[in-house]
């Protein structure tokens, strides 16, 4: 079982959750070896189509929100998510493959940037929704840097420092 | 009768009282600010034995996990009491820094010496947060700390730190 969890966060994603239902996503992502896709839809009011997924096709599930999606992320073996740093940082921890997609519609789109940054360092995949089958078809998903541990010594040297604690 | 002139008398003074009020506050508010600019980003010059009342501010919108992992990290003996404050709407924050801690005080300090550490989240690369962007132009903060490299270069007196996540 290879499962595919898509999570767009609080708000609405209308137009991830409609493009990873299309026929050309999921076919891909079956040839691909997945076979469960589980759509965290939010606020959405897109309904996906549920499938059974018998008789060789992807088994589609959906739900709208849940108080941790900690689970859903360790079981599953792709992640697409929203740009939220929570997420973000939530998959790059579990050291799952990662496909991040921007949400065009949000004013003021900082979000991008984290994203975009952690795709310049290879840690996640970043698309528009339209760009999305493409990412699929074309790169080795696997194909991903693991993100570093945090590390709050920096700051924590700086601010004792600053303050005239010792260093130690 | 006599019920009536009190009433009227109180009546009376109350601009009064108003007015002064207002201009206490107000005079209040600007030496609390000129002292803040011209103390701030200088370094304390003090024998740091004694331990430190510390202010944690917690911003919603998953940034709690930045400041609970710099937590982490600080000697908690230098730094007591910790007072946390979050928005009312959000109450996973105080729940996560409940977990942190084994008791939380209810109380903001009020004016005296403090010092002022930003740490700007993880989440801007590129440009400041609104909240960043007016610590760092009123230079409010005396340390800033900023987790990209190209913030560092855009606001020379950010320090880049790293990721916090």
């Amino acid at each position: 079982m290879k499962i595919v969890f898509v999570t767009v966060g609080t708000t609405s994603f209308d137009a991830l959750v409609k493009v990873v239902d299309t026929k050309q996503v999921k076919e891909e992502l079956f040839n691909k070896g997945y076979t469960h896709l589980l759509i965290q839809m939010g606020r959405g009011s897109f309904i996906p189509t549920k499938s059974a997924g018998e008789d060789g096709c992807l088994a589609v599930d959906y739900f709208t929100f849940s108080s941790s999606i900690a689970d859903n992320l360790k079981s599953a073996s792709l992640v697409i998510s929203h740009a939220g740093s929570g997420s973000i940082f939530e998959t790059l921890r579990l050291r799952k493959p990662l496909i991040v997609v921007v949400n065009e519609d949000l004013m003021d789109n900082h979000q991008s940037e984290l994203a975009e940054e952690l795709a310049a360092r290879k840690h996640l995949f970043c698309a528009r929704p339209q760009m999305l089958y493409n990412i699929i078809a074309s790169r080795n998903l696997e194909d991903l840097l693991p993100y570093p541990p945090a590390d709050a010594k920096p700051v924590a040297k700086l601010i004792n420092r600053f303050l005239g604690f010792a260093n130690d | 009768m006599e019920l009536d002139s009190g009433n009227y008398l109180s009546m009376a003074l109350m601009p009064i009282f108003i007015v002064t009020f207002i201009v206490i506050a107000t005079i209040s508010i600007l030496i609390r600010i000129i002292y803040v600019i011209s103390r701030s980003s200088k370094p304390l010059k003090r024998v740091a034995h004694e331990p430190l009342s510390t202010l944690i501010v917690l911003g919603s919108g998953g940034h709690t996990a930045e400041m609970i992992n710099l937590l982490s990290e600080l000697q908690k003996d230098r730094f007591v009491p910790r007072i946390y404050i979050a928005a009312s709407t959000d109450n996973m924050s105080l729940q996560k820094a409940r977990a942190l801690e084994t008791s939380l005080v209810d109380q903001v300090v009020g004016i005296r010496w403090s010092s002022i550490f930003y740490v700007e989240s993880i989440a801007r690369v590129r440009k400041l947060s609104l909240s960043g962007l007016l610590l760092y132009k009123l230079q409010m903060a005396d340390q800033f700390f900023v987790q990209w490299p190209q913030l560092e270069k855009k606001y020379p007196r950010a320090h880049y730190v790293g990721c916090l996540m």
